[in-house]
């Protein structure tokens, strides 16, 4: 029996509860359950009428017998009819059975509904609070419809007390998650926002969560939040342990509401406002600094709760990313934590720093800290610490790092749990072709993988490593040599005789010259593993020998010996029976030639997505992709965007590897699968990838206005430009080259700003228009920045935007006196400007004469006196001036040099489209 | 925001569970047990944080009972684990020094606290005072029911 039981303890619940705890088996607890079952049912259903005392007792009784794990099929009435009570126990106890035990009979909805109806307008404040909770505990869309209006009254009514608006805010927030469509916005909405301002602590902490979920759904209906909520974070971070009296925990003022401020200011970018901002980054600095004064209680509380708010301001910081300070502090501080002797913190400063990770101005000081987190991988006793270790290992590499990582990564891979180990085979392989700069690395890494962990190797490894040695004819002789070497050891594992055979089978050529590695012994070492493989493998392996009949004639016996054989032409099994049957005939009566084309080597694999990130998507469902537009620095003004976001949209990309199955998902939305791999690469992306901007594609558009400005495994943008005067247009056009959804797509520009159609589906592209304006001449091209998450992981392109001077060229014709006149007018030392360079490209003429006319200017014919040269006009149509521009190039094909030389009234365009010109030759 | 809360014994005897949304009582028995597998099996130098399907676990044991809460991906760990520790202060602020046996048998009264404490998975107030103000107003209210109860009765 308890030591305590306070209020009305019901003696008949306590001794049932007594009896059941001292059951010795389950099947005495079913039966004095079925007992008491019966007593109760008997009890209702009796004639004598039940005071309320008893009902609530068998309403609280049938409750525990629920719990317990026993289905309940009645008592609901009596749980309804208790609603009604005006005793508050009985009220309380019939509630509580109905949140836990909600019954959709609709009859009884009904009742319950105006059961409730009656206590929110009985004015009692008690009541009110046991009508709310119930509707938050059900949260039923029948009861969003039935009080989705009345609660926002209630909650910004000015005479609601502050216990039931607590409870309002609260039960109005789990009606919107359920229902959203039907709690409208309305007037209550500003008045909303003003809670944070509310004199009551609890009130501001009730309210912010509610503030919170319909800011991150309606920002810009809530953004007057965001300067509330630094001001009263700024109060919270600034006042004395003592100040908030009940509202400090172990000497940290508000720790829960302080965390609620600085979530709610991730639903926004930073302040624009500069006096907010200011106010808000002195707020974080207080919270670093706080970090590093000493504790003011050795209790784990204090520390948890202080280290809470720390680490929702790293969070915000990460959200910003924008200030380089506030990073690299927030960076040193979870490099503390990193060696910290409490768990919980190294768990969670891996957890915060992979995020990190992935922002540029982040990366290099998380990457200080790597042997560190080596360690950690290596002696961690705790396996959810070491995941983050290597998660973490996982988003801080990149090209510096990535051997080091990956040597890590494998040698841990041979002691990890094996719980992990599929998703670390995953990431190994990422990293390995990622940054694989050769790819005999690359190969090694693989079948190193292969070689400790081949059951965790799925097919997608496997497939994409082949596709990469069929791609890639550098490295076809190593891997041959490797997977040959690889296979001599006397146990090797499956996936080893899978790539073995297909390697060898196209690329065995290549080593046979050694006596070796002859293609008989080749041949017998393949066939030696034969009979120990599944029968995908050996069907595998039946090709890899007819490959070699086509490439080694002198194994052709060995080989249709081995296919005659009662073991594979009379196999049990229909597909090697086949291919057995149809490799001999084909050996036999095909001709060299003809064998010769139909085995021919495999050809290249398109190049697109890798297949190993295909398969992470499939499990992870969207990713998201932000993109941004960003100015160059000192352009200024010069330029201006006026951006339209529109879409198109294409059919996907199939995905089928190696043409052995077709894996193309047809919708990338594909839900999480909620599997520990999917979430621990949501946590880790691979890091950033912004290595500067990225300049190839912009010197290609110099002379030309449409084509493909960037390409890589995710993302193709092309380009689509015309421009007229001092006026453009181009068109952008994102394309998703994978099979999955992009989310939160979207761009900034420097004076308007447009988003683009925040998801890009599988396959689809988005297009964007920009408007450009040329208001003067200018050096720096805008840049293009581009985020997106991909599998989780952080990627971050810039481009130079291809908007150079010559754009805004007007070609002008003038005859050889004209010319020559100009030119001596523009005869100013720094009017001119000359370069002399090496071709490096062929001088073919039409290649340089189409070149000159894409600059945009006129090329003038017969006006040089050596036919060799060349010599163009045109004016640059600026807003503020027109500038006339005269060109001459000399080239001289015996050096194979070029002299170029340009001549215009303003000196910066002279030196802007020399530079320009220059590479193009 | 908090998806559920479990308290359950070393012996995996589940004692409390509060649902923050909807869940069929069979998946709540799935989920229950597999994670109660999870936890129990943890050593106790071990991180109090871990990733289950897709949320957040975040436990603490008191004497023999585990506190389990999950959470999701953007929620904060640590001021978790306090929402867990100011739960405890308060039943045992409520009971005097509470014990797993206070919560078996009062367990209706475990309910009201939690529920004055986090509706709809999030905080409602985090003052103990506040909180336990609403409790004891409710007491104040049964006593004086049961006292004319009882009176009625004689």
């Amino acid at each position: 029996m308890p030591a305590v039981s306070k209020g009305d303890g019901m003696r008949g619940l306590a001794v049932f509860i007594s009896d059941i705890r001292n059951c010795k088996s389950k099947e005495a607890e079913i039966k004095r359950i079925n007992k008491e079952l019966a007593n109760i049912r008997s009890k209702f259903k009796g004639d004598k009428a039940l005071d309320g005392y008893s009902k609530k007792k068998y309403v609280c009784k049938l409750l525990f017998i629920f719990l317990l794990g026993h289905d309940i099929d009645f008592g609901h009435m009596e749980a309804v009819n208790l609603l009604s009570s005006n005793k508050y126990t009985e009220k309380q106890i019939g509630y509580l059975f109905i949140s836990v035990l909600v019954n959709s009979n609709s009859e009884l909805i009904r009742l319950i509904n105006n059961a409730i109806k009656n206590d929110l307008s009985s004015r009692n404040p008690t009541f009110m609070c046991l009508a709310l909770h119930c509707i938050a505990n059900v949260g039923s869309r029948e009861m969003a419809e039935a009080f989705a209006g009345e609660i926002p009254r209630i909650l910004v009514a000015g005479d609601t007390m502050d216990s039931v608006k607590q409870s309002a805010a609260l039960c109005l927030l789990r009606l919107y998650k359920a229902s959203p469509d039907l709690v409208l916005m309305g007037e209550w909405t500003s008045r909303v926002v003003h809670l944070l301002n509310d004199q009551h602590m609890g009130v501001v902490t009730a309210a912010i969560s509610l503030i919170t979920c319909l800011s991150s759904k309606n920002p810009d209906e809530f953004k007057t939040c965001v300067s509330l909520a630094v001001s009263r974070l700024s109060r919270i971070v600034s006042s004395a342990s003592t100040d908030l009296q009940d509202y400090t925990y172990y000497f940290v003022p508000a720790p829960w509401l302080s965390c609620k401020l600085l979530r709610l200011l991730q639903c926004y970018p930073p302040p624009e406002d500069g006096a907010v901002k200011g106010r808000l980054v002195e707020c974080l600095e207080t919270i670093l600094n706080k970090a590093q004064e000493p504790p003011k209680s050795k209790k784990v509380q204090h520390s948890n709760a202080k280290n809470a708010i720390l680490f929702e301001a790293i969070s915000l910081i990460i959200h910003y990313d924008s200030e380089p300070n506030l990073l690299v502090r927030a960076c040193n501080q979870l490099g503390q934590f990193l060696q910290h002797r409490e768990t919980n913190l190294r768990y969670l400063a891996l957890e915060s720093m992979c995020t990190l990770a992935s922002s540029e101005f982040s990366h290099e000081a998380v990457k200080t800290h790597i042997e560190t987190v080596i360690n950690a991988l290596k002696t961690e006793r705790d396996v959810s610490v070491r995941q983050r270790a290597a998660d973490l290992l996982y988003a801080m590499c990149d090209r510096s790092n990535a051997k080091q990582i990956v040597a890590e990564m494998l040698s841990y891979l041979e002691t990890a749990d094996y719980s992990i180990r599929e998703e670390m085979v995953l990431k190994v392989a990422i990293l390995a072709e990622k940054y694989a700069v050769d790819y005999s690395w690359y190969v090694d890494t693989i079948l190193n993988l292969i070689r400790i962990a081949g059951d965790y190797v799925s097919e997608e490894v496997w497939y994409r490593v082949i596709q990469i040695v069929i791609n890639r004819d550098d490295v076809q002789g190593y891997a041959a040599k490797t997977v040959f070497e690889a296979l001599q050891a006397p146990a090797c594992h499956e996936n080893m005789v899978k790539v073995g055979g297909y390697i060898l089978g196209e690329f065995g050529n290549l080593i046979a010259g050694d006596p070796r590695s002859s293609p008989l012994v080749q041949f017998n070492l393949l066939h030696s593993k034969f009979h120990l493989c599944s029968v995908p493998t050996r069907a595998l392996l039946l090709s890899a020998y007819i490959k070699f009949i086509n490439l080694f004639p002198e194994t052709k016996a060995t080989i249709q010996e081995v296919l005659r054989s009662d073991s594979q032409i009379r196999n049990s099994d229909v597909e090697l029976q086949q291919r057995a049957v149809e490799y001999l005939k084909l050996s036999s009566i095909a001709s060299t030639d003809v064998l010769a084309t139909v085995l021919e080597e495999m050809p290249p694999f398109p190049e697109r997505e890798s297949s190993i990130l295909a398969k992470l998507k499939k499990k992870k469902g969207p990713g998201a992709v932000s993109v941004e537009l960003e100015d160059g620095k000192e352009r200024g003004e010069c330029v201006n965007f006026n951006p339209k976001p529109q879409r198109t949209s294409t059919p996907s990309p199939s995905a089928d590897l190696l043409g052995l199955r077709s894996t193309a998902p047809a919708s990338g939305a594909t839900p999480s699968a909620g599997s520990l791999l999917v979430d621990v690469f949501s946590e880790a992306g691979p890091s950033a990838t912004s290595a500067g901007v990225n300049d190839d594609g912009f010197l290609r558009f110099v002379c030309k206005n449409n084509g493909v400005l960037f390409e890589n495994q995710l993302l193709q943008i092309g380009i689509k430009s015309e421009y007229r005067q001092n006026l453009g247009r181009m068109y952008l056009f994102y394309g998703n080259k994978t099979s999955v959804q992009f989310v939160s797509f979207n761009t900034t520009l420097n004076v308007q700003t447009k988003t683009v159609e925040p998801l890009v589906e599988g396959g689809a592209q988005v297009q964007q228009v920009i408007n450009i304006e040329c208001l003067t001449d200018f050096i720096d091209a805008p840049l293009l920045n581009i985020k997106f998450r991909y599998g989780g992981a952080l990627q971050n392109i810039s481009l130079k935007l291809p908007v150079t001077i010559n754009k805004f060229f007007q070609p002008t014709e003038m005859a050889a006196a004209d010319f020559f006149q100009r030119w001596k007018q523009l005869s100013q030392p720094q009017q001119e400007a000359q370069k002399i360079f090496k071709a490096s490209h062929g001088m073919d003429t039409e290649v340089l004469k189409a070149k000159l006319l894409g600059l945009g200017t006129a090329l003038l014919e017969n006006v040089d006196p050596n036919p060799e040269n060349y010599v163009c006009a045109g004016v640059i149509q600026t807003k503020a001036q027109q500038v006339g521009c005269l060109l001459r190039l000399e080239p001289n094909a015996q050096a194979q040099m070029y002299r170029l030389t340009l001549r215009s009234s303003k000196d910066t365009v002279s030196q802007r489209v020399c530079d320009l010109l220059a590479e193009q030759f | 925001m908090m998806r559920f809360m479990l308290l359950f014994s070393r012996q995996g005897k589940l004692r409390l569970q509060k649902w923050y949304t909807a869940t069929a009582e069979r998946d709540k028995k799935k989920m229950v047990r597999e994670l109660m597998q999870v936890v129990l099996a943890r050593k106790p130098k071990m991180s109090s944080f871990l990733e289950w399907r897709d949320l957040k676990i975040v436990y603490k044991r008191y004497a023999s009972l585990y506190f389990c809460c999950a959470v999701e991906e953007q929620d904060n760990e640590l001021i978790t684990l306090e929402v867990i520790h100011r739960f405890v202060e308060l039943l045992d602020k409520y009971f005097g020094s509470v014990c797993e046996l206070d919560i078996i048998f009062n367990f209706e009264k475990a309910y009201f606290i939690l529920d004055e404490f986090l509706i709809g998975g999030e905080i409602q107030d985090t003052s103990k005072k506040s909180v336990l103000k609403a409790i004891e107003q409710a007491d104040l209210l049964q006593e004086v029911h049961t006292h004319t109860h009882h009176r009625e009765k004689k």
